[in-house]
Protein backbone atom coordinates (compact mmCIF):
# COMPACT_ATOMS: atom_id res chain seq x y z
CA UNK A 1 0.00 0.00 0.00
CA UNK A 2 3.03 2.60 1.38
CA UNK A 3 4.45 1.94 -2.34
CA UNK A 4 1.42 3.40 -3.83
CA UNK A 5 1.92 6.78 -2.27
CA UNK A 6 5.72 6.83 -2.76
CA UNK A 7 6.65 9.42 -5.49
CA UNK A 8 10.15 9.22 -5.19
CA UNK A 9 12.60 12.27 -4.14
CA UNK A 10 8.50 14.14 -5.58
CA UNK A 11 6.68 12.70 -2.49
CA UNK A 12 6.68 15.83 -0.83
CA UNK A 13 5.91 18.29 -3.77
CA UNK A 14 2.88 15.66 -5.26
CA UNK A 15 1.22 14.60 -1.54
CA UNK A 16 1.68 18.45 -0.29
CA UNK A 17 0.00 19.57 -3.61
CA UNK A 18 -2.89 17.29 -3.93
CA UNK A 19 -3.46 17.31 0.12
CA UNK A 20 -3.92 20.89 0.23
CA UNK A 21 -6.20 21.23 -2.71
CA UNK A 22 -8.49 18.17 -1.00
CA UNK A 23 -8.24 19.96 2.04
CA UNK A 24 -9.78 23.23 0.66
CA UNK A 25 -12.65 21.16 -1.16
CA UNK A 26 -13.62 19.64 2.33
CA UNK A 27 -13.37 22.90 3.98
CA UNK A 28 -15.27 24.90 1.38
CA UNK A 29 -18.18 22.23 1.53
CA UNK A 30 -18.44 21.81 5.17
CA UNK A 31 -18.22 25.67 5.52
CA UNK A 32 -21.25 25.81 3.14
CA UNK A 33 -22.81 23.39 4.77
CA UNK A 34 -22.53 25.10 8.10
CA UNK A 35 -23.52 28.45 6.84
CA UNK A 36 -26.77 26.92 4.98
CA UNK A 37 -27.65 25.30 8.03
CA UNK A 38 -27.46 28.88 10.13
CA UNK A 39 -29.48 30.47 7.59
CA UNK A 40 -31.77 27.86 8.28
CA UNK A 41 -32.45 27.87 12.01
CA UNK A 42 -32.59 31.76 12.18
CA UNK A 43 -35.09 30.95 9.50
CA UNK A 44 -36.99 28.91 11.34
CA UNK A 45 -36.74 30.99 14.35
CA UNK A 46 -37.84 33.80 12.93
CA UNK A 47 -40.70 32.03 11.54
CA UNK A 48 -41.44 30.32 14.92
CA UNK A 49 -41.52 34.24 17.04
CA UNK A 50 -43.30 35.46 14.23
CA UNK A 51 -46.41 32.59 14.57
CA UNK A 52 -46.28 33.15 18.00
CA UNK A 53 -46.60 36.68 18.13
CA UNK A 54 -49.49 36.25 15.56
CA UNK A 55 -51.00 33.50 17.85
CA UNK A 56 -50.99 36.29 21.11
CA UNK A 57 -52.89 38.76 18.99
CA UNK B 1 -40.37 24.12 -26.05
CA UNK B 2 -41.20 27.75 -24.73
CA UNK B 3 -39.13 27.97 -21.65
CA UNK B 4 -39.92 31.92 -20.04
CA UNK B 5 -36.33 32.57 -19.13
CA UNK B 6 -37.29 36.02 -17.30
CA UNK B 7 -38.88 33.55 -14.76
CA UNK B 8 -35.96 32.41 -13.40
CA UNK B 9 -34.47 35.88 -13.01
CA UNK B 10 -36.38 36.04 -9.74
CA UNK B 11 -34.83 34.53 -6.60
CA UNK B 12 -38.50 33.19 -5.95
CA UNK B 13 -38.20 30.83 -8.93
CA UNK B 14 -34.31 29.80 -9.21
CA UNK B 15 -34.49 29.25 -5.20
CA UNK B 16 -35.99 25.44 -6.18
CA UNK B 17 -34.78 25.11 -9.66
CA UNK B 18 -31.17 25.19 -8.13
CA UNK B 19 -31.77 23.29 -5.70
CA UNK B 20 -32.74 20.53 -8.25
CA UNK B 21 -29.75 21.10 -10.37
CA UNK B 22 -27.19 20.61 -7.77
CA UNK B 23 -27.11 16.68 -7.99
CA UNK B 24 -26.94 16.74 -11.50
CA UNK B 25 -23.34 18.70 -11.30
CA UNK B 26 -22.08 16.90 -8.01
CA UNK B 27 -22.61 14.09 -8.77
CA UNK B 28 -20.94 13.61 -12.10
CA UNK B 29 -17.97 15.73 -10.53
CA UNK B 30 -17.90 13.25 -8.15
CA UNK B 31 -17.34 10.52 -10.27
CA UNK B 32 -14.89 12.16 -12.63
CA UNK B 33 -12.69 13.23 -9.93
CA UNK B 34 -12.41 9.92 -8.97
CA UNK B 35 -11.45 8.77 -11.85
CA UNK B 36 -8.95 11.15 -12.83
CA UNK B 37 -7.34 10.80 -9.41
CA UNK B 38 -7.05 7.30 -9.64
CA UNK B 39 -5.41 7.46 -13.48
CA UNK B 40 -3.57 10.55 -12.22
CA UNK B 41 -1.88 9.61 -9.71
CA UNK B 42 -1.44 5.30 -9.47
CA UNK B 43 -2.19 4.50 -13.13
CA UNK B 44 -0.57 6.61 -15.66
CA UNK B 45 3.40 5.57 -15.54
CA UNK B 46 5.87 8.52 -14.47
CA UNK B 47 6.82 10.95 -17.05
CA UNK B 48 10.40 10.44 -18.56
CA UNK B 49 11.43 13.67 -18.00
CA UNK B 50 10.05 15.36 -14.98
CA UNK B 51 9.41 12.02 -13.30
CA UNK B 52 6.45 12.09 -10.42
CA UNK B 53 6.61 15.47 -10.10
CA UNK B 54 4.30 15.83 -13.71
CA UNK B 55 1.12 14.38 -11.79
CA UNK B 56 0.74 18.21 -9.91
CA UNK B 57 -0.26 19.14 -13.96
CA UNK B 58 -3.99 17.44 -13.54
CA UNK B 59 -4.82 19.43 -10.54
CA UNK B 60 -2.55 22.43 -11.35
CA UNK B 61 -4.27 23.40 -14.59
CA UNK B 62 -8.05 22.69 -13.99
CA UNK B 63 -7.20 24.50 -10.81
CA UNK B 64 -5.86 27.80 -13.29
CA UNK B 65 -7.85 27.47 -15.72
CA UNK B 66 -10.79 27.57 -13.10
CA UNK B 67 -9.63 30.66 -11.72
CA UNK B 68 -9.56 32.55 -14.77
CA UNK B 69 -13.55 30.73 -15.93
CA UNK B 70 -14.63 32.13 -12.51
CA UNK B 71 -13.47 35.40 -12.96
CA UNK B 72 -15.21 36.14 -16.00
CA UNK B 73 -18.17 34.38 -15.03
CA UNK B 74 -18.13 36.97 -12.13
CA UNK B 75 -17.60 40.05 -14.09
CA UNK B 76 -20.36 38.63 -16.68
CA UNK B 77 -22.96 38.60 -13.84
CA UNK B 78 -21.73 41.89 -12.41
CA UNK B 79 -22.50 43.57 -15.71
CA UNK B 80 -25.99 41.52 -16.23
CA UNK B 81 -26.81 43.07 -12.71
CA UNK B 82 -25.47 46.50 -13.47
CA UNK B 83 -27.67 46.87 -16.84
CA UNK B 84 -30.69 44.40 -16.30
CA UNK B 85 -30.62 45.68 -12.77
CA UNK B 86 -31.45 41.92 -11.33
CA UNK B 87 -31.19 41.07 -7.84
CA UNK B 88 -29.87 37.45 -9.03
CA UNK B 89 -27.02 38.22 -11.05
CA UNK B 90 -25.60 40.07 -8.37
CA UNK B 91 -25.74 36.84 -6.05
CA UNK B 92 -24.40 34.77 -8.92
CA UNK B 93 -21.60 37.20 -9.19
CA UNK B 94 -21.12 37.11 -5.03
CA UNK B 95 -21.82 32.99 -4.85
CA UNK B 96 -18.91 32.69 -7.42
CA UNK B 97 -15.83 34.78 -5.89
CA UNK B 98 -14.98 32.36 -2.92
CA UNK B 99 -14.92 29.18 -5.44
CA UNK B 100 -12.64 31.39 -7.27
CA UNK B 101 -10.55 32.81 -5.15
CA UNK B 102 -9.75 28.99 -3.86
CA UNK B 103 -8.82 27.66 -7.17
CA UNK B 104 -6.22 30.94 -7.82
CA UNK B 105 -4.62 30.32 -4.37
CA UNK B 106 -4.62 26.33 -5.35
CA UNK B 107 -3.17 26.83 -8.95
CA UNK B 108 -1.05 29.20 -7.14
CA UNK B 109 -0.25 26.88 -4.26
CA UNK B 110 0.44 23.70 -6.94
CA UNK B 111 2.17 25.84 -9.07
CA UNK B 112 4.80 26.72 -6.59
CA UNK B 113 5.28 23.24 -5.33
CA UNK B 114 5.58 22.27 -8.81
CA UNK B 115 8.42 25.04 -9.73
CA UNK B 116 10.79 23.66 -6.96
CA UNK B 117 11.32 20.23 -8.75
CA UNK B 118 11.16 21.61 -12.06
CA UNK B 119 12.85 25.01 -12.21
CA UNK B 120 14.60 24.99 -8.97
CA UNK B 121 12.60 27.35 -7.03
CA UNK B 122 8.58 27.94 -5.66
CA UNK B 123 8.65 31.47 -6.59
CA UNK B 124 9.53 33.87 -9.59
CA UNK B 125 8.21 36.79 -10.60
CA UNK B 126 7.21 36.15 -14.17
CA UNK B 127 4.23 37.19 -15.93
CA UNK B 128 2.48 34.82 -15.44
CA UNK B 129 2.78 33.89 -11.83
CA UNK B 130 2.66 37.85 -11.04
CA UNK B 131 -0.59 37.53 -13.40
CA UNK B 132 -2.19 34.98 -11.63
CA UNK B 133 -1.29 36.39 -8.02
CA UNK B 134 -3.15 39.69 -9.08
CA UNK B 135 -6.09 37.68 -10.01
CA UNK B 136 -6.01 36.48 -6.09
CA UNK B 137 -5.52 39.49 -5.00
CA UNK B 138 -8.70 40.89 -7.27
CA UNK B 139 -10.71 38.05 -5.75
CA UNK B 140 -9.95 39.01 -2.09
CA UNK B 141 -10.37 42.80 -3.18
CA UNK B 142 -13.56 41.87 -4.86
CA UNK B 143 -15.08 40.14 -1.62
CA UNK B 144 -13.81 42.77 1.13
CA UNK B 145 -15.32 45.22 -0.68
CA UNK B 146 -19.05 43.58 -1.29
CA UNK B 147 -18.48 42.82 2.46
CA UNK B 148 -17.73 46.65 3.90
CA UNK B 149 -20.73 48.13 1.92
CA UNK B 150 -23.95 47.18 3.91
CA UNK B 151 -26.21 47.99 1.55
CA UNK B 152 -26.85 45.16 -0.87
CA UNK B 153 -27.35 47.35 -4.17
CA UNK B 154 -24.54 49.66 -3.04
CA UNK B 155 -22.13 46.85 -2.71
CA UNK B 156 -23.18 45.13 -5.93
CA UNK B 157 -22.62 48.19 -7.94
CA UNK B 158 -19.08 48.93 -6.27
CA UNK B 159 -18.04 45.10 -6.30
CA UNK B 160 -19.59 44.51 -9.91
CA UNK B 161 -17.28 47.42 -11.06
CA UNK B 162 -14.25 45.80 -9.97
CA UNK B 163 -14.70 42.57 -11.01
CA UNK B 164 -15.24 44.21 -14.74
CA UNK B 165 -12.02 46.40 -14.80
CA UNK B 166 -10.26 42.97 -13.16
CA UNK B 167 -11.54 40.52 -15.81
CA UNK B 168 -9.13 42.44 -18.49
CA UNK B 169 -6.22 41.03 -16.53
CA UNK B 170 -7.70 37.44 -17.37
CA UNK B 171 -6.34 38.00 -20.81
CA UNK B 172 -3.00 39.26 -20.00
CA UNK B 173 -2.47 35.57 -17.66
CA UNK B 174 -3.66 33.48 -20.51
CA UNK B 175 -1.54 34.95 -23.10
CA UNK B 176 1.45 36.15 -20.83
CA UNK B 177 3.25 32.97 -21.62
CA UNK B 178 3.10 34.49 -25.49
CA UNK B 179 4.14 38.15 -25.01
CA UNK B 180 6.68 37.94 -22.85
CA UNK B 181 9.78 35.50 -21.38
CA UNK B 182 8.49 33.75 -19.13
CA UNK B 183 9.86 30.84 -17.17
CA UNK B 184 6.56 28.90 -17.58
CA UNK B 185 6.19 27.12 -20.26
CA UNK B 186 3.64 27.71 -22.53
CA UNK B 187 0.16 26.20 -22.92
CA UNK B 188 -0.02 22.65 -22.60
CA UNK B 189 -3.56 21.96 -24.87
CA UNK B 190 -5.07 24.44 -27.39
CA UNK B 191 -7.41 23.51 -29.82
CA UNK B 192 -5.60 22.67 -32.61
CA UNK B 193 -2.61 20.72 -30.66
CA UNK B 194 -1.98 19.18 -27.38
CA UNK B 195 2.28 19.16 -26.11
CA UNK B 196 1.14 15.85 -23.49
CA UNK B 197 1.00 12.71 -24.42
CA UNK B 198 -2.68 11.76 -25.34
CA UNK B 199 -3.59 9.50 -21.59
CA UNK B 200 -1.98 12.37 -19.54
CA UNK B 201 -3.97 15.12 -21.48
CA UNK B 202 -7.25 13.32 -20.93
CA UNK B 203 -6.79 13.05 -17.30
CA UNK B 204 -6.23 16.36 -17.69
CA UNK B 205 -9.41 16.96 -19.15
CA UNK B 206 -11.48 14.54 -16.95
CA UNK B 207 -10.16 16.46 -14.08
CA UNK B 208 -10.86 19.64 -15.83
CA UNK B 209 -14.65 18.88 -16.34
CA UNK B 210 -14.82 17.22 -12.64
CA UNK B 211 -13.46 20.55 -11.57
CA UNK B 212 -16.37 22.83 -14.01
CA UNK B 213 -19.11 20.90 -12.42
CA UNK B 214 -17.95 21.16 -9.24
CA UNK B 215 -17.58 24.94 -9.42
CA UNK B 216 -21.26 25.09 -10.64
CA UNK B 217 -22.44 22.60 -7.99
CA UNK B 218 -21.20 24.99 -5.08
CA UNK B 219 -21.79 28.26 -6.43
CA UNK B 220 -25.45 27.03 -7.00
CA UNK B 221 -25.66 25.57 -3.26
CA UNK B 222 -24.02 29.32 -2.52
CA UNK B 223 -25.73 31.42 -4.46
CA UNK B 224 -29.38 29.86 -2.54
CA UNK B 225 -27.96 31.08 0.76
CA UNK B 226 -27.18 34.30 -0.83
CA UNK B 227 -31.36 34.05 -2.10
CA UNK B 228 -32.49 33.02 1.42
CA UNK B 229 -30.15 35.35 3.59
CA UNK B 230 -30.77 38.68 1.58
CA UNK B 231 -35.10 37.01 0.81
CA UNK B 232 -35.41 36.60 4.17
CA UNK B 233 -37.86 39.16 4.92
CA UNK B 234 -39.65 38.44 1.52
CA UNK B 235 -43.66 36.49 1.68
CA UNK B 236 -42.04 33.91 -0.54
CA UNK B 237 -39.04 32.84 2.21
CA UNK B 238 -42.11 32.65 5.43
CA UNK B 239 -44.08 30.36 3.16
CA UNK B 240 -41.54 27.85 2.74
CA UNK B 241 -40.25 27.85 6.21
CA UNK B 242 -44.07 27.56 7.48
CA UNK B 243 -44.80 24.94 4.84
CA UNK B 244 -42.21 22.75 5.61
CA UNK B 245 -41.08 23.55 8.93
CA UNK B 246 -37.50 23.99 7.15
CA UNK B 247 -36.84 25.20 3.92
CA UNK B 248 -35.78 22.54 1.66
CA UNK B 249 -37.37 22.21 -1.27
Amino acid sequence: MAEWFDMGKHTWFVWGSYGVFAFFIVAELLLLERRRRTILQRLSRTSRMNSGVNDET
Amino acid sequence: MNINWFKYASPASFYPLAGKMIPWFAIPAGILAFIGLVMGLFVLPPDFKQGESYRIIFIHVPAAWMSMVIYLAMAFWAIVGMVWNSRLSAMMAIALAPTGAMFCFLALWTGALWGKPTWGTYWVWDARLTTQLILLFMYLGYMALHAAIEDPRRAARASGLLAIVGAFNVPIIYFSVQWWNTLHQGASITPNKSEMAASMASVMLIMAVAAWLYAIAVALKRVRCEILDRERHASWVAELVTKTGQVHG
